[in-house]
């Protein structure tokens, strides 16, 4: 298990090098430039604040003092706020967007788990036939779609959860709800899906044989067995929240990274932009690490480590 | 119950399956007993209703069965009379079963050892600890090597014959008055077969149960069954001790059976086999539904549904062959060496009795 570790986490290195590399280029070919009002500036003015910045070196350059800076930890201070380090900047700013996109994923996915359990143990009834239409709205709506929604019912015409702004748990639950629909959708379709090919299987015949109740097949057998192909999506799931989230924080004016992305583009904040998505990109990795152990964990079949056989 | 011998009474059960096209008679007045300790072998060929049979017996039936007559009597009780809850504390306790692919009726996640132990929770109540060690106590019997090491492994890490011991024991763990074997070797080979089928014996002798042994290799019957019931189209055409159905069978689909059945004696380059396929129990055929492929069919097996005919006090056909009236023919060539065969066993067997037993006896035995 160490060793396998070892091995990923050097990959997750070389696959972040990889990342900072071509976003620097691609960055670098934005059209505009970071100065804000470039034609009222003289082009001494310009020169001087490129200068600055390191702007005026050729880019491979620039590309490589960029590098040896990240590697000891420097990522540069932001150009929009001057003089912010964009690691202070940043680090200040991931918790709510942490909040919300964990926040998302455990109720979708959970809420999801139990939607699909249900229709595929209820299978072509009503509580199917529901369940089967509560995931394709929730597929097919776009999550800004549902953030507005949510706001002008819940929020404007019903009162009940803040409308936008950042304070205290009240103020994530519509961004929550916005946020975890397309989970929800996608696992409660996943789950159903498997379910109802597990619980056509033999070795649920054999757990009725057994003489267990109609939950303890379920709880004991299906569910376990219906959950391994989840795991796949929760990668997928997890960007789909990350891209997500650009669009619903800046709906709902929270202060996280999300938003910070959308106006650091925007304003040719390359520190920013570098330094957003490598942090993107290190969770990324996280999750599709954290889900290739998830599924030792829940499939002996693939578990990396144990007794030769 | 009418015979203190029998531990389950099948009687006049009659299963549809509701389908789009209309109702699909699987079962058509099945009734059979199963005597303590004996194994009754039900064999038929692919869709003549063994499955069902068993499945209902169990109460494990599909939602669209339709059980529209019949009873199970099991200990005096109706099993068709339960209710779900009821049939939940007598599956895996009195009734176990043992299903046909090894390979896929384990649970791919879980420890084979809590899979065994399952059972004894279930139904006893026991505490993990304790089940354990009963599973492991199982496991040892099922003929598993090294079991204490291998409590803990996953069905991945067994091959097919010794996943099959698994389902045993996880039958066998509440030693449960009745076994069902729902062909529980056609998924492994041959030399497999007979490992399984000795064990299955071993067992059975051990926990005294009951088995009710469904296949379609009659092969198998031979050295496992004690009386054996052949099934067709929904219905038993036959049944017998094993003796009288290999050496004295009377029904033509017993005889076809037999004569598919490739033995020492074969002779010949082909196998004969029974032309056509079963008939569709969407809608049965009038009359006898081995009819139309019959080749010693008569008018009335067209006509008129054969009764039960009494060959002995064990052995009873359902085919119209066996009328006082009907039109004596000759069984094929095979069918004929084997009832030679059984004459001159039943003559040794005589003559082997004759210093034994005394003269009234015997008549009574007549």
């Amino acid at each position: 298990m160490a060793k396998y570790l070892a091995k990923r986490i050097f990959y997750l290195i070389l696959t972040l090098f990889i990342v900072i590399t071509v976003t620097f280029f691609l960055m670098k070919l934005l059209p505009g430039t970071p100065l804000t009002n470039q034609a009222k500036l003289s082009k001494s003015q310009i020169a001087l604040i490129y200068e600055q910045y390191g702007l005026n070196k050729p880019v491979w350059q620039q590309y490589l003092l960029y590098l040896a800076g990240a590697v000891r930890g420097n990522f540069g201070t932001s150009f929009q706020f001057s003089d912010q380090p964009v690691s202070y900047l940043l680090s200040s700013r991931i918790g709510p967007s942490l909040q919300i996109g964990l926040q998302a994923m455990i109720f979708g996915v959970i809420l999801g788990i139990l939607v699909g359990s249900f229709g595929a143990m209820r299978q072509n009834t009503w509580v199917d036939t529901t369940a089967t239409v509560v995931s394709i709205l929730g597929i097919s709506i776009p999550s800004f779609v549902l953030a507005v929604l949510l706001q002008y019912y819940l929020g404007l015409k019903l009162g009940w959860f803040p409308i936008a702004e950042w304070g205290g748990f009240i103020y994530t639950v519509l961004p929550t709800l916005a946020l975890g629909a397309t989970p929800l959708a996608e696992s409660a379709r996943f789950v159903r899906t498997e379910m109802v090919d597990v619980l056509s299987s033999d070795y649920i015949e054999l757990a009725k044989a057994k003489g267990l109740s109609r939950t303890g097949v379920i709880y004991h057998h299906a569910l376990r067995n219906s959950l391994i192909p989840l795991i796949t999506i929760v990668g997928p799931l997890a960007v789909n929240i990350m891209t997500g989230s650009m669009v619903v924080e800046n709906i709902f004016s929270i202060p996280g990274i999300g938003e910070q992305f959308v106006k650091s583009v925007l304003t040719n904040d390359y520190p920013t932009i570098m330094g957003l998505t490598i942090i993107y990109s290190f969770m990324l990795c996280v999750v599709l690490l954290f889900t290739d152990i998830l599924y030792g964990i829940v499939d002996p079949r693939i578990r990396l480590t144990g007794k030769a056989n | 119950m009418e015979n203190e011998k029998n531990i389950l009474e099948v009687r006049n059960l009659q299963v549809n399956f509701k389908t789009y096209a209309g109702d699909v008679k699987a079962i058509r007045n099945v009734s059979f007993d199963l005597r303590k300790g004996e194994t009754l072998a039900i064999v038929g060929e692919s869709g003549s209703g063994k499955s069902v049979t068993t499945r209902t017996i169990m109460g494990l039936n599909a939602r669209n069965a339709d059980i529209t007559s019949g009873s199970i009597l099991y200990k005096d009780q109706d099993l068709l009379k339960k209710s779900d809850k009821d049939m939940e504390s007598i599956r895996g306790q009195d009734i176990a079963e043992i299903f046909q692919d090894p390979m896929t009726s384990l649970d791919p996640t879980m420890k084979i050892g809590k899979q065994i132990a399952e059972p004894l929770m279930v139904h006893k109540g026991m505490k993990k600890e304790k089940a354990l060690a009963q599973a492991l106590e199982m496991m040892k019997l099922v003929g598993i090597t090294d079991a204490e090491n291998r409590i803990n492994d996953y069905p991945h890490q067994f091959s097919g014959g010794m996943r099959q011991r698994i389902v045993i024991a996880i039958a066998l763990i509440n030693y449960p008055e009745i076994l069902i074997a729902d062909e529980p070797t056609t998924a492994l080979d041959v030399t497999i077969q007979a490992q399984i089928l000795n064990l299955m014996k071993e067992l059975q002798d051990k926990i005294s149960t009951s088995i009710i042994f469904i296949t379609h290799d009659l092969g198998v019957v031979a050295g496992m069954a004690d009386r054996v019931a052949v099934m067709y189209a929904g219905k038993i055409v036959e049944y017998g001790t094993v003796d009288e159905i290999f050496y004295n069978p009377k029904h033509p689909y017993t005889w076809g059976l037999l004569s598919s059945m490739p033995t020492l004696d074969s002779s010949g380059d082909e196998l004969p086999s029974i032309p056509g396929t079963p008939p569709d129990l969407l809608d049965p055929p009038k009359g006898d539904a081995f009819a139309a492929r019959n080749a010693y069919a008569l008018k009335v097996d067209t006509e008129q549904e054969p009764p039960f005919f009494k060959v002995s006090d064990t052995h009873y056909a359902a085919t119209w062959l066996l009328h006082p009236e009907a039109p004596k023919v000759t069984p094929p060539a095979q069918i004929v060496a084997r009832q030679k065969k059984y004459a001159e066993m039943q003559k040794d067997l005589v003559a082997q009795q004759r210093p034994a037993v005394p003269v009234e006896e015997e008549e009574e035995q007549q």
